[in-house]
């Protein structure tokens, strides 16, 4: 438990300190953030955006863009790196437990989601007047769902990666192509037939979805939270099986 | 005294490649103990299945009384590693390190003491990756002490030390030793296990060829003494009836004198007699170098 706490502190300094992923997953959002605002702003269209306004459509999604980026860059390099330099090796002579390690990293991803998110709503609510979140309780649970989907996908992906140059390529590729398809960047309603069934393959699509109905007052979505559901077993038990110190 | 280590025929392979034959020995509470061998011998996957880092083939390894395949952690918790192939996060701070490290353990030493000790103070808040070789090895020693282990493994501890180092290392391990931890050293280096073992085995192709204290070695193995000095006289040959001389080798100048018992006494005695008085006599005692060489008819560094 001392472990896990003294772990978790450092990882958070760790973090803080490793400017590549800092921009990943907490500046990249804002800047969407203004871009998408300023050219789109917050006035309500039938057509695009499921019917609400832009930024009310993107807040929700910059949240899960944020654990996007946890799960497919800042994680998996990470764990990729610590096992190619042999600090998990270091860890594991010392007794260290996967559960500290690995559960130190959750912790990590809750706290950069939850900054991350509460940076963008402050910054969003002061530029762009979205409305708040009609049904906060659910979006907290959406919230939690997601970021742990998103955690665990990181975890597959870093026992799976073998190198930090892979976890790297893979992990860029993974970030793009959900970004943009997933439903963070352009309005899904405006992308050909065939983007929107590559970005319905993603797990961010489902996660946004998940997100943005409690966000936007709509009736929780019980498939996407579904899928997240287990998308997030299915990671778990492949990292689980995957997982090697070195 | 029942040892704290026992290994009974220890074998581990990688494929086809035998990196642990069969290797069997036991250590005493308190002991400085030398596993001394070329690279490739099988030292470090032996100790690393002491560790619990890796599953032996076959075998029965008892740690503290306990199994390495199946109490890992819990010999983990109270033995202390430092490994030749691991690293720390890039960015980890000196100090940061040993406050995690040592939060394993429930008495934990105080780093601060650790970091004074092994010379890295001044280092405290300095990256990891900003650290030289030798400050990170100085800082992995340290790390391997934090918990205050029963005993501590210590892999080619003095690589990328500088000689002055290297002594303070020597000294600070026979400390560690005085209170009381058993030190399984690992080394290719021959005046390390000369200067600081108990005990050393020599380690050869996967397999333990002599076992025994370093002087013991070298009484049973290496006697042979060498008397070296320089002279321009040509012909020596009473050399050869001095009593013990083996063998009479010319290289310019420089005579030397191969031989057992009491040899630099005898040669200089027949030197004087026939007129010489080098002024660079000495003789070169055996050496641990010389009982490998005898034993597996290589230097370490082969």
């Amino acid at each position: 438990m001392r472990t896990l706490g003294k772990l978790t502190w450092i990882e958070i300094k760790l973090f803080l300190r490793e400017p590549i992923t800092v921009i990943f997953t907490l500046a990249l959002p804002l800047i969407f953030l203004f871009v998408m605002g300023g050219v789109f702003g917050n006035t309500p269209s039938p057509d695009v955006y499921r019917g609400v306004g832009a930024m009310n459509y993107y807040m929700p999604s910059y949240y899960g863009l944020i654990m996007m980026a946890i799960g497919t860059v800042a994680l998996p390099v990470h764990l990729a790196g610590y096992r190619e330099r042999g600090v998990l090796r270091r860890f594991r002579a010392s007794s260290f437990s996967v559960w500290s390690v690995l559960g130190s990293q959750l912790l990590v991803s809750f706290i950069i989601a939850v900054v991350g998110s509460i940076l963008v709503t402050i910054l969003g609510k002061v530029v762009y007047a979205p409305d708040w979140p009609v049904n906060p309780g659910l979006l907290i649970l959406a919230f939690v769902m997601g970021t742990v989907c998103f955690t665990c996908f990181g975890f597959f992906l870093g026992a799976v990666l073998p190198s930090t140059r892979a976890a790297q390529g893979v992990g860029m590729l993974l970030f793009f192509i959900m970004m943009i398809l997933g439903g963070a960047g352009p309005p899904p309603e405006v992308m050909s037939r065939a983007m929107q069934i590559i970005g319905e393959a993603t797990p961010l699509h489902w996660v946004i979805y998940m997100l943005q109905n409690p966000y936007l007052g709509f009736e929780w979505h019980t498939n996407a939270s579904l899928i997240v559901a287990g998308v997030t077993v299915l990671s778990a038990g492949l990292a689980a099986r995957f997982f090697r110190w070195e | 005294m029942p040892p704290v280590i026992s290994v009974h025929n220890l074998r581990k392979t990688y494929g086809k490649t035998v990196a642990v034959a069969d290797v069997s020995f036991e250590v005493t509470k308190g002991e400085i103990f030398g596993l001394l061998g070329p690279n490739g011998a099988g030292k470090t996957t032996t100790v690393e299945c002491l560790q619990a880092l890796r599953h032996p083939d076959s075998g029965d390894i008892k740690v503290l009384g306990l199994d390495p395949v199946i109490q890992g952690s819990g010999l983990q918790r109270r033995i202390g590693s430092q490994l030749q192939e691991s690293a720390l996060p890039d960015r980890i701070k000196v100090w940061e390190a040993l406050d995690l490290f040592g939060s394993v353990a429930s008495n934990a030493q105080d780093w601060h003491v650790l970091l004074k000790q092994w010379g890295i103070d001044e280092k405290r808040n300095a990256t990891f990756a900003s650290l030289s070789g030798g400050q990170k090895q100085r800082l992995f020693i340290a790390l391997s002490l934090v918990n205050r282990p029963e005993i501590v493994f210590l892999d080619e501890m003095t690589t990328g030390l500088d000689p002055a180092a290297r002594r303070i290392a020597w000294d600070l391990i026979h400390a560690v030793r005085d209170n009381g931890t058993t030190v399984v050293l690992v080394t290719h280096f021959m005046d390390e296990a000369e200067n600081l073992c108990d005990r050393v085995a020599v380690v050869d192709k996967g397999k333990i060829i002599a076992s025994d204290t370093p002087h013991g070695l070298i009484t049973s193995y290496a006697t042979e003494v060498r008397v070296i000095f320089s002279t321009d006289k040509k012909d020596l040959p009473w050399l050869n009836k001095v009593a013990g001389v083996k063998k009479v080798a010319r290289h310019g100048n420089r005579i030397e004198v191969e031989g057992n018992g009491p040899l630099l006494a005898l040669v200089a005695a027949a030197l004087v007699e026939h007129g010489i008085v080098p002024l660079d006599l000495r003789s070169e005692q055996p050496s641990l170098e010389d009982v490998f060489l005898k034993l597996t008819g290589r230097t370490a560094v082969d």
